[in-house]
């Protein structure tokens, strides 16, 4: 078997996973994050080693295609002789692609933690890790597997199982600082709110499995006939929209993305692991893998994930431009950038040509994203390490003082605007492409969505290292910044070095729809009008940014958050949606149902028993005074019986 | 007689050795070796009838180890003991609570000797329940079982428990009054009806004899007085009370055994012997199951006492096993019987660590707790594992459980069910709900109390207790298969015969 040791990329984790979690607490810290980084090279260097052999050492079958290499898949449980519950390792051209953004920024991650997760001294200089330092690594050892998990899913189900897995770990992580209230709460939102999605997934499970007979994502039914069973044709196509609520819950789209931007509790390096690279695509990855299904069964219903999470990068993008959290900024930049990758699924009309560029744009923005994003967050984290503190009123500045994070954090910055050459300019003009191709309304909308991103991004940059230095307003009083130590910087180079370069790699001799070669126009330095297009709208938001936000002391900002008061402080609550959410679990599913079941459970049924209770000793105390032992008492009711009885004979 | 009569034998002996016990430590001696012996019993047992099975398939011999000897010969009640899939797992499971049980109660105080003397008594009665396949004889089993409850909860209970403790024999006494005349009324039509008069189980459903429009008069009894004590809405309230004053152990066995005893005799009894009424009745009892599976899970949100939470989260749960018996598929039946064992694993683990906590902080209320992490990680943990393994966790054994339900009440394809079966879903969120919000202030956040620190972390023996249980749920929550084939062996053929598919399960 050619990847036979591909069972230890599930299982290497989830042995790390084991030991840092029993036996953690006594190691030392350092032999404990050593562990589970050692295994995540080991990880890394074996998706390396696979995607070389699917790609190029294997290369395509003889019918030009890549094939689907199912290298495991045993039964886990058995539901009736027809439908199981396998667990498997496939192995198709998104999967492997999958592997390696996951092992990648992983791998990054865990190294980067080693600095990040440290107790600092004035002088930045580390003093100890912090406690609950093997915890940390056990959290993200299981993470990783069952993200892996995710994507190598042979079937639906499984995709469920380890989706739930991930979320669970996402729900520990973001609650790792747990003396915190605010931890606490965000990372309960945030499994209620994905569990909440979750549900609709399951359903949307159950009724595919019981129209198609089968959990896997590759029907060999034939359409015709699966389509004659009674309301497949309507059932179909709603199972399929189900499951992607279930995405939509992960991927934080519209109405239920509430719960990412408070999932920035979490310890930074989650937020770039779990937050913005992996986890949060799972939705992406889900509708991408069921699309031969929508294109086949349901191509009308897609087009509705194409509305909703078009909208939702335009909502996303909106509130991102006020946020003052630098984390927060980041987390509606990221809602902002999934939708961007589900509005480009939405598109695809048909399994090949024109159509189906939709899918490729969209995975090709999920790889570099991931990148720049990851790259983002972590430059984040560096910021954060040294400030100590989310907000950008403790900022400003600091590029004198942080050079390098400087420079990566710009190169991130430019990348997600999609400039020229940068990794993001490559994919997310495939994107507005795409949307042209499907509805030019679309186009123009993604294209301004565009320019929102350069201006929303550019203006974080600008605060964080240009405009008032925080620090020079008061140095004597105030801690000076400086830059992070190798430990950080290394794993910001590495994935800068990627989001530069990344935009070149021709994606799409690896990834298509209908898996033959398509070529990126733009590679090729063949500028179609919606390049320039989005070119010019990325650079007015980029000029808008750099005159509102780069000089010192720019009023400019200020004065148009107090004439547009309500627009302003609507943005900055998210536009009451979370405050929706709040309405409808307290007031209406506490309020209306539990409370009032809690209470009709202990007065109403249990008053019920009580009484029977109550009746019964009440009846049996009524009669006891006629078992009085009184002798004349019982001569007076025999012969009243007596005579009674008499009578009655007499009378028949 | 076969080694099944080991399971009633051992406990018998271990009653007449805490009797005849001088102090605590003998005591505690005996319970080990016991609950040991019983715990191999059972994994000898499922060993036994895996490898019995290749050579007597379930269609031929629906139930092995059988012996049969009569007991009252003019009513033919016989001494019938047998096992299929479902009462080896049973076995299993309250073997597997008994032993945990021991180490969660090795510092109950006073009278320990009385205490364990009534522990083993009610085990008597679990073991001699789930062994036997005589009408007669398992109500017996039945009702030694369900009084020692009444003392163990009325003297080393907390709060209100003479209240509580007569609350639940009470109404668990009035679900045997129903039972009882459901069970006269099989033996009695089907002699009526076949000529044939006996207590076997096997024989009632291979005759098959009694009437429709009389089986529809006594299947609501005896499904109502099982399903009382199987948390049946509206016939549920002595659950909440009752665990919440029972002690720690006590509660383990009660929710973890004692309530599964009500989904096993609904299944082997009201619906295996009684199948036309099963089928024309099912709908009455699926919409009480559908709302007893949500109203549980609501309720349990606003509850401020531990105990009442899990209790009514097992409503919930139990409401889940009885909801999946009447979807009747083969399915959905395996995944019932899997979420006894999953049910009667997670919560018994749920109120070992309740019970730990509560005996260290001194209060279950969830509003003066918090921060137990920093205390008692051990603990803490295992209260988070026991709230993930509820919630339906994959890698936890309520995942599998719930699927193998969901899966199978899909199979019914009618408006109906699958309402039903879309609002029974809805209850993974809100248990997700009231798990996170219980775990998030008790275990998570501040140190509620400065006294709280000086309270110290689990004891080696409260670690034997939680740690097994949590190995046991893992276990059957990573690797389901091998429950799952031991299961379907025997509700297949049930199910054959419940909805009459197939060849009717012979001697």
């Amino acid at each position: 078997m050619e990847y036979s040791y591909s069972f230890l990329i599930l299982l290497l984790p989830f042995l790390s996973f084991l030991v840092l979690g029993l036996l953690g607490m006594k190691m030392k810290k350092p032999v404990a994050g050593l562990i589970g980084t050692a295994v995540l090279g080991v990880l890394w260097c074996m998706s390396l080693y696979t995607a070389y052999n699917y790609f190029f050492a294997e290369g395509r079958g003889a019918d030009g295609l890549f094939p689907t290499v199912t290298v495991f898949n045993f039964t886990w449980m058995k539901f009736t002789e027809l439908l199981t519950f396998n667990i498997g390792f496939r192995l198709t051209p998104i999967s492997v692609m999958m592997l390696i953004v996951i092992t990648t920024v992983s791998f990054m991650v865990h190294i980067y933690s080693f600095g990040y997760m440290a107790e600092r001294d004035e002088n930045y200089k580390k003093e100890e890790y912090e406690p609950g330092f093997q915890r940390f690594y056990a959290y993200l050892s299981l993470f990783t597997m069952s993200m892996l998990g995710l994507v190598v899913a042979t079937n639906i189900f499984q995709m469920y199982l380890f989706w739930e897995l991930v979320g669970v770990c996402s729900y520990l992580l973001i609650g790792f600082y747990y003396p915190k209230h605010a931890a606490v709460h965000a990372s309960k939102k945030a499994f209620i709110v994905t569990r909440f999605a979750d549900l609709f997934f399951l359903i949307g499970i159950l009724f595919y499995s019981y129209y198609v007979g089968t959990f896997n994502y590759d029907l060999t039914a034939d359409p015709s006939l699966v389509m004659k069973l009674p309301g497949a044709a309507y059932f179909l196509p709603m199972s399929l929209f189900l499951m992607f609520i279930g995405g939509a819950g992960k991927s934080a789209m519209f109405p239920l993305h509430i719960w990412l931007p408070d999932a920035m509790e979490g310890p930074t390096p989650v937020s770039a692991l779990i937050h913005a690279a992996t986890m949060v695509v799972a939705g992406v990855y889900q509708v991408a893998a069921l699309m031969p299904i929508w294109v086949a069964y349901a191509p009308n219903t897609l087009h509705y994930i194409a509305y909703i999470a078009a909208f939702t990068a335009f909502y996303a993008a909106a509130v991102a431009c006020c946020q003052s959290d630098i984390k927060r900024g980041l987390a509606f930049s990221t809602i902002s950038q999934i939708a961007y990758m589900l509005t480009a699924l939405g598109v695809v009309t048909a399994m090949e040509g024109e159509g189906s560029v939709g899918y490729m744009a969209s995975l090709f923005h999920l790889f570099t994203h991931a990148m720049f994003k990851a790259l983002l967050f972590l430059c984040s984290g560096a910021i954060i390490v040294i400030i100590g503190s989310n907000f950008k009123e403790y900022m400003g500045g600091l590029h004198k003082y942080m050079p390098i994070t400087n420079i990566c954090f710009l190169i991130g910055t430019i990348a997600i605007s999609g400039f020229w050459p940068l990794a993001g300019f490559f994919s997310k003009d495939e994107i507005v492409d795409a949307c042209f191709h499907f509805s030019p309304y679309l186009g123009y909308f993604m294209t301004l969505v565009s320019g929102m991103t350069a201006f929303y991004m550019f203006r974080l940059y600008y605060v964080i290292f240009w405009g008032d230095s925080y620090y020079e307003q008061d140095p004597d009083h105030r801690r000076k910044p400086a830059e992070v130590p190798f430990i950080m910087w290394g794993p910001l180079v590495f994935l800068s070095v990627i989001s530069i370069f990344a935009g070149w790699i021709p994606f799409g001799h690896f990834v298509s729809l209908d898996g033959h070669v398509e070529e990126i126009a733009l590679q090729h330095f063949h500028f179609g009008t919606t390049a320039w297009m989005s070119l010019a709208v990325a650079t007015i938001g980029f000029a808008l940014a750099t005159y509102m936000y780069a000089p010192k002391h720019n009023p400019l900002p200020n004065k148009l958050a107090t004439a547009m008061p309500k627009l302003h402080k609507a943005a900055l609550n998210r536009f009451y949606i979370d405050d929706a959410w709040q309405f409808f679990t307290h007031k209406i599913v506490f309020g209306c149902f539990s409370i009032p079941i809690a209470w009709f459970d202990r007065h109403v049924i249990d008053g019920m028993f009580n009484f029977s209770a109550w009746a019964t000793q009440e009846g049996g105390q009524a009669i006891r005074p006629w078992q009085s032992g009184d002798v004349r008492q019982y001569a007076v009711w025999f012969l009243t019986g007596s005579v009674a009885l008499t009578l009655i004979l007499l009378c028949i | 007689m076969t080694f099944l009569t080991l399971f009633v034998v051992i406990p018998v002996v271990m009653l007449l050795a805490l009797w005849l016990a001088r102090n605590d430590s003998q005591v505690r001696g005996v319970m080990v070796v016991g609950s040991t012996a019983l715990l191999a019993l059972a994994i000898y047992l499922v060993l036994a009838f895996v490898n019995a099975r290749e050579t007597m398939p379930a269609e031929q011999y629906p139930f092995l180890f059988g012996t049969a000897i009569p007991w009252f010969e003019p009513l033919n009640i016989y001494y019938r003991t047998g096992v299929d899939g479902i009462s080896v797992v049973m076995l299993l499971l309250s073997s597997i609570i008994v032993f945990t049980g021991t180490f969660a109660s090795w510092q109950q105080h006073p009278m320990q000797k009385e205490y364990f003397l009534w522990f083993t008594l009610l085990s008597v009665g679990v073991y001699g329940f789930f062994i036997s396949v005589d009408l007669f004889t398992m109500f017996m089993f039945y009702e030694v079982a369900l009084i020692p409850m009444y003392l163990l909860i009325g003297v080393w209970g907390t709060g209100p428990k003479e209240y509580s403790a007569m609350k639940l024999t009470l109404m668990l006494m009035g679900g045997s009054a129903l039972l009882i005349i459901g069970i006269l009324g099989i033996y009695f039509f089907n002699g009526q009806f076949s000529g044939q008069y006996t207590m076997s189980v096997v024989e009632i459903a291979q005759l098959h004899a009694i009437p429709a429009f009389i089986q529809k008069i006594f299947f609501p009894f005896i499904f109502i007085g099982f399903g009382i004590l199987g948390a049946l809405f509206p016939f549920h309230t002595w659950s909440p009370d009752g665990h919440a004053s029972a002690p720690t152990a006590v509660s383990m066995l009660h929710a973890g055994v004692l309530m599964k005893l009500g989904g096993y005799g609904c299944f082997r009894v009201a619906m295996y012997l009684l199948p036309e009424a099963a089928q024309q009745l099912s709908w009455v009892f699926l919409i009480l199951t559908t709302i007893s599976v949500v109203y549980g899970a609501l309720s349990a949100c606003v509850q401020t006492d531990l105990k009442y939470i899990n209790a009514y989260s097992s409503v919930s749960h139990c409401g889940m096993v009885l909801f999946a018996l009447v979807m009747m598929t083969q399915t959905a039946c395996t995944g019932a019987i899997l979420q006894m064992l999953s049910h009667g694993l997670m919560t018994a683990l749920f109120f070992a660590v309740i019970g730990m906590i509560y005996h260290r902080a001194g209060t279950r209320d969830v509003r003066k707790l918090g921060g137990l992490m920093k205390v008692m990680p051990f603990l803490a943990v295992g209260y988070v594992i026991a709230g993930l393994a509820n919630l339906g966790l994959p890698g936890f054994s309520g995942f599998v459980a719930e699927m193998n339900i969901f899966v199978g009440a899909f199979e019914v394809n009618d408006t109906f069910h699958r309402a039903c079966t879309i609002i029974a879903c809805t209850s993974i969120v809100i248990t997700a709900v009231y798990i996170l919000r219980v775990v998030g202030k008790i275990c998570y956040q501040k140190v509620a109390d400065e006294s709280f620190f000086k309270l110290t972390d689990a004891t080696w023996d409260e670690r034997v207790a939680v740690g097994g249980l949590i190995l046991c749920v893992a276990g059957l929550g990573l690797a389901p298969l091998w429950a799952q084939n031991i299961i379907n062996d025997a509700v297949a053929p049930m199910i054959h015969h419940i909805m009459g598919t197939g060849a009717v399960a012979g001697m």
